[in-house]
């Protein structure tokens, strides 16, 4: 299988490896896929008050062109709002990457990994109710 | 090691042996007379160099010259016994026993097969190797079972049958018995006689022989074996296999067969200390990886893998060289090959694997090393070294090996599947 210069450069050097605490409150984390299915990815956002990206880490269990989808995202999310985080399509990511057809589910998971990580993000910024926070042993 | 980088993947294909180059020269030049012909010396020059051939090729495995029909390879050869002996003795029964763990030329045709409604196929199940119980192979036979098709050796995890007590079993039951010996031809000691083994498929391109020509062992005598052509014409090939032979290929294949039933031995004991050495260094470096296959029932050349936690596709990917685009020479790529999904045209993961019980997780993660003739000790500590490499890297990118190292069970999560 040919692989895209770009696959190849993010799988070679892989940008933003790495995991932030994920107790931070700033942090929101997605993790998406199974083992069995062959693609583990785990993003992780940093945002401000403010709602921008500030930094992001990734670490991916996959083939080579789901290694570089995510390095790929990592790098697209930062600097961006979360709002517009949220409008990232799969696609942007299949141009960028050259991925061809039976590749598009690595794209598709890095776009659901993001949207996962902002979904934490935000459940985190919620006021835990009371009785949940007492209940935990 | 050449330009090319280093090749440890013998069980897709393996690289024309100089010596079998070298026999087939005057058969691509100037002796290229039709085997068939009968009328003059071209031809009979061409059909005394086909029957050499054949005689080299029975004397492998046991089996007299006549009873070797060329093929273009082993999947032909596959086809023509399974097809041929379901369409030959369809008044006789209709049941074919098989294994999960058989190669696609097996399994696919088997599915054509009922597919048609021509016959009934049992896919027996395989232990925790890979390997088919004979007991199992008894208790499947009816009244209806015309044939048996168990593989020799496994072309992913190199698992090798018991084929001496199937064929003990096939014979005391009269019913036919066929196996695919493609990767066990050459490599270990094979006898139809002893085996009991009614027909066997070979290739000549696994066994350092020219790729498009194989053969398929049909036993003359008890029992004969009938089978109905798939491929009709001139009557070649004592009718079961018209058109007209690859006189250049069954040279070299001739040569092939004689080169390892000469060597067999030390290239088999030099192959598996190879094998060992190389699984010994991976097994002292890296934890949480794990043997596909049996321990000692196995191709000397195979070692089947999983590194869990990274997956397959992906260290193809590192070895090839995608992580080292340095000089050719001081990293050359290593070509092996997966039972990851991403490297299948179906996109799941093995279904040999599969059928030993490994599971998808750990299937996605399993790379096969086909060791074979020429490759050396100096190439098997690089390669020892690469993989610890590139599986390390991989791992530190893992976000599955961080959870188990933090002491999270992955089969307690709840993973969001797409």
């Amino acid at each position: 299988m040919a692989y895209s210069d770009k696959v190849i450069d993010h799988y070679s050097n892989p940008r933003n490896v790495g995991s932030f605490a994920k107790d931070d409150p700033d942090v929101g984390t997605g993790i998406v896929g199974a083992p069995e299915c062959g693609d583990v990815m785990k993003l992780q956002l940093k945002i401000s008050e403010e709602g921008i990206v500030q930094d992001a880490r990734f670490k991916t269990f996959g083939c080579g062109s789901a290694i570089a989808s995510s390095s790929y995202v990592t790098e697209l999310v930062k600097g961006k709002t979360v709002d517009e985080v949220m409008k990232i399509k799969n696609s942007e990511i299949v141009q960028e990457l050259s991925l061809p057809p039976v590749k598009i589910h690595c794209s598709v998971l890095a776009e659901d990994g993001i949207k996962a990580a902002i979904a934490d993000w935000k459940k985190r910024r919620e006021p835990a109710p009371a009785v949940a926070a007492a209940g935990k042993r | 090691m050449d330009g090319k980088g280093i090749y440890m993947d013998n069980h897709a294909t393996t690289p024309l042996d100089p010596r079998v180059l070298e026999a087939m020269m005057p058969y691509l030049s100037s002796v290229f007379g039709n085997a068939a012909s009968r009328s003059h010396g071209f031809g009979w020059e061409a059909e005394k160099a086909v029957e050499a051939g054949r005689e080299q090729v029975a004397r492998l495995i046991n089996a007299k010259a006549k009873d070797i029909i060329f093929t273009s390879g082993a999947t032909e050869s596959d086809n023509l016994a399974l097809k041929g002996v379901v369409e030959f003795y369809k008044d006789k029964g209709n049941h074919v026993i098989t294994a999960g763990t058989e190669h696609k030329a097996v399994l696919d045709t088997c599915k054509a097969l009922e597919r048609k409604g021509i016959a009934r196929v049992t896919y027996l199940p395989v232990d925790q190797y890979g390997r088919v119980d004979p007991d199992d192979v008894r208790r499947a036979i009816t009244d209806q079972t015309v044939l048996v098709s168990i593989m020799h050796a496994n072309n992913e995890i190199g698992t090798i049958n018991p084929i001496a007590e199937i064929g003990k079993v096939t014979r005391e039951k009269g019913v036919l018995f066929h196996t695919d010996a493609t990767q066990g031809v050459g490599k270990l000691p094979i006898d139809v006689d002893a085996m009991s083994i009614d027909l066997l498929s070979m290739s000549a391109h696994k066994m350092y022989g020219p790729k498009g020509i194989g053969a398929l062992y049909v036993r003359a005598k008890s029992p004969r074996v009938r089978l109905a052509p798939i491929i009709d014409g001139g009557g070649h090939e004592r009718g079961f296999r018209s058109g007209t032979l690859n006189v250049p290929g069954i040279v070299g294949f001739g040569a092939a067969c004689e080169l390892c039933r000469i060597g067999m031995a030390d290239e088999a004991q030099r192959v598996l200390g190879l094998r060992e050495r190389l699984r010994e260094k991976l097994f002292a470096q890296l934890d949480d990886i794990y043997l596909n296959g049996h321990p000692v029932h196995r191709l000397p050349g195979n070692l089947n893998v999983s590194f869990a936690y990274v997956e397959g596709e992906s260290l193809l990917m590192g070895l090839n060289g995608s992580t080292h685009p340095i000089v050719v020479g001081e990293t050359p790529p290593i070509a092996v090959s997966s039972g990851s999904a991403c490297t299948s045209a179906t996109l799941e993961p093995s279904y040999v694997l599969k059928a030993l019980g490994v599971g998808d997780e750990l299937a996605h993660t399993s790379i096969r090393f086909g060791l074979g003739r020429f490759n050396t000790q100096e190439e098997v500590d690089y390669v020892a070294a690469r993989v610890v490499h590139e599986v390390q890297r991989l791992r530190d990118l893992s976000p599955l090996y961080e959870m188990a190292k933090e002491g999270i069970d992955l089969k307690s999560v709840e993973w969001q599947r797409e």
